[in-house]
């Protein structure tokens, strides 16, 4: 598989009140041609962030330092028509759609707006292609829809417009930040599904954001594990549930509680996640892993290749194998 | 520490409950009973009139049909009296879902508690502060964090002063709506672990309002399903898990992503449904 999109040694630091802020430290992370990777993280651990700087959707007054290659183009140098002819490339779908369409106007205006500005499409045209859409993500009686305002929809039917859209620009990249998150259970299977057979069919790439590594293991071909603004481990994503290289994959794993049994105590992690601008020295989660070392807190770790994945831990050659305890297998 | 229930009489009973919002039915005929120290998850989706449930429970709904007795005491009807009210308030307490609107933004949690045990107990201050300490060590909250602005917490901070809010008034009955489904995967653990803590110091039972089965499964003994405001299953929360008998359990049980999970569009589950149903007819 080539190399769709590559993130090279990504830092980003946002403009805050009391100063710059480092969100994102040395992130590097590639999607092949067809691939699902899966992002997964604690809140404030710099995935959405990510995603926002390969969208180049980053808030005004950030800086950022690294590179972001997609198909061969320098995406953190674009600007003008071809910024928005990589944003096209590039769609992003969000985790609560009713805070990115105007509840205002007809779901036909919305997905066709930008198919009319920005490729001169004939109105007709374009909503015949909105319809078009509509029906690939499962929706029927596309042309009613399309006349129905935001607040007539379920959120469910909402998310779906939503990718409906992202796909009438083409796209060969999605990146779906948490976008079943607010959903219902069956709903979030259906999205699933559509975006699996989007991948399937069209050959998409996606980069899938989530905080359930249940649910980036089941749809994803590979998995990146975010701490602190920092890639912790990258793995297959099935095999992140058996045999996690990073303790805190392990720790995730161990907290979530299983559905097909009822255990004495989870395993909880002690502390709360941090992000990166108050990460301490050292492996940003030393004070909260139980395998933790002196030499751990003292060292910066780096991204070292095993057994086939990647990982950022210095004790991860001795722990490798043991680190679930034949918990959660 | 119950002076109203042995321990084999139900500490919260509904029987026949209904509401209905204009043509909208709800919540139709929902029954059970919750045992001290016992826990029951109502589980279903948006729209499946779980959360009217507990709002019925705690009183800011008024039930269409049916009774809830709570402590031996009818609470179907609305409170006559101040005190009534207070009563009620003391025997079951609730836990929202969302920390960050649910805490008064200008008050500490240690101001917020204080308040809770002056309008209920009629306590000494130095008992007051005492007993404000035990409740954040019983949810894992320090000095510093206690006495902290909501603002300056984090959500699984906030929830834990949630619930040490709640069990100020020392209640029988504890309904937690969805009050875990926001927090951070270790922070959930965190407090999962806290709530069976409480339960087997304190002997409290818990009404946990959920979507989320593998939570449910966790911290509930029984379970309840509901779809759009009717009760489809009803019984031991590991049965129905391990083994659903309603095609809408069934349905939902699948839809949960795990090994081997395979997510079909609904228009596949329609046509396997369909084609199902055909062959059994012919």
């Amino acid at each position: 598989m080539s190399s769709l999109l590559e993130v090279r040694d990504l830092t980003v630091q946002l403009k805050m009140d009391a100063g710059p802020r480092e969100v994102i430290t040395g992130t590097s992370l590639d999607i092949g041609e067809g691939e699902a990777m899966g992002l997964v993280g604690e809140s404030g651990s710099g995935k959405s962030m990510t995603a926002k700087a390969i969208a180049r959707l980053l808030p005004d007054g950030a800086t950022v330092t690294g590179s972001v290659t997609f198909d061969g183009t320098d995406v953190l140098a674009l600007s003008g028509d071809a910024l928005l002819k990589h944003r096209a490339q590039v769609a992003v779908v969000f985790q609560d759609p009713r805070a990115h369409i105007n509840p205002v106007r007809r779901i036909s205006d919305f997905m066709t707006e930008s198919l009319r500005i920005l490729d001169d499409v004939p109105k007709a045209e374009a909503v015949r292609k909105a319809a078009a859409a509509l029906d690939e993500v499962g929706i029927d009686d596309p042309g009613k829809r399309l006349k129905q305002f935001p607040h007539e929809l379920s959120g469910g039917m909402l998310q779906r417009v939503m990718i409906a859209t992202a796909l009438l620009s083409e796209p060969r990249l999605l990146l779906a930040d948490e976008c079943t998150t607010a959903l219902d259970v069956t709903t979030q299977a259906e999205v699933m599904a559509i975006l699996d057979d989007l991948r399937r069919d069209r050959g998409l790439s996606m980069l899938f954001i989530t905080h359930d590594l249940e649910l980036a293991g089941a749809v994803c071909d590979r998995t990146c594990v975010m701490y602190a603004g920092q890639i912790v481990e990258t793995s297959a994503a099935s095999r992140l549930h058996e045999d996690p290289l990073h303790p805190y994959s392990a720790a995730l794993v161990q907290a979530r509680p299983d559905i097909s049994s009822t255990a004495e105590r989870l395993v909880a992690i002690p502390g709360r996640p941090v992000s990166a601008f108050e990460a301490p020295s050292g492996c940003r989660f030393a004070p909260r892993c139980p395998h933790s070392l002196d030499s751990c807190r003292s060292t910066d770790q780096v991204l070292t290749d095993l057994d086939g994945g990647v990982v950022r831990c210095g004790r991860a050659t001795d722990l490798r194998g043991n680190l679930l305890d034949g918990a959660h297998v | 520490m119950s002076e109203h229930t042995s321990a084999t009489e139900p500490v919260l009973s509904v029987r026949g409950l209904r509401k209905v919002f204009g043509t909208q039915v709800a919540v139709d005929d929902m029954n059970f009973d919750l045992l001290p120290g016992r826990s029951l998850a109502i589980v279903g989706e948006s729209g499946s009139g779980k959360t009217t449930v507990a709002r019925m429970i705690v009183g800011l709904e008024k039930p269409t049909a049916g009774t809830i007795v709570a402590c031996g005491r009818d609470r179907s009807k609305p409170a006559r009296r101040g005190a009534e009210r207070k009563l009620r308030g003391r025997e079951v307490q609730i836990v929202f879902q969302d920390p960050y609107s649910s805490l008064d933004p200008r008050q500490s949690g240690a101001d917020l508690i204080d308040e809770v045990l002056r309008v209920h107990h009629d306590h000494h201050a130095s008992d007051r502060k005492r007993i404000v300490g035990e409740l954040a060590e019983i949810v894992g909250l320090d000095q510093r964090q206690i006495n902290a602005m909501p603002k300056a917490l984090s959500g699984g901070q906030r929830q834990r002063v949630a619930i040490a809010r709640a069990l100020a008034t020392d209640p029988h009955v504890l309904i937690l709506d969805e009050s875990v489904a926001a927090l951070d995967v270790s922070i959930q653990a965190q407090v999962l672990n806290v709530l069976a803590d409480i339960r087997d110091e304190r002997g409290i039972s818990y009404v946990l309002i959920s979507h989320d089965l593998a939570v449910v499964r966790q911290l509930t003994e029984e379970a309840i399903v509901m779809q759009r405001g009717i009760v489809v299953e009803q019984g031991v929360t590991a049965d129905i898990l391990d083994d659903p008998q309603h095609a809408y359990t069934q349905m939902l049980r699948a839809s949960v992503p795990g090994p081997g999970w395979k997510p079909q569009r609904m228009r596949e589950r329609k046509a396997a449904a369909d084609a199902a149903a055909e062959a059994a007819a012919s």
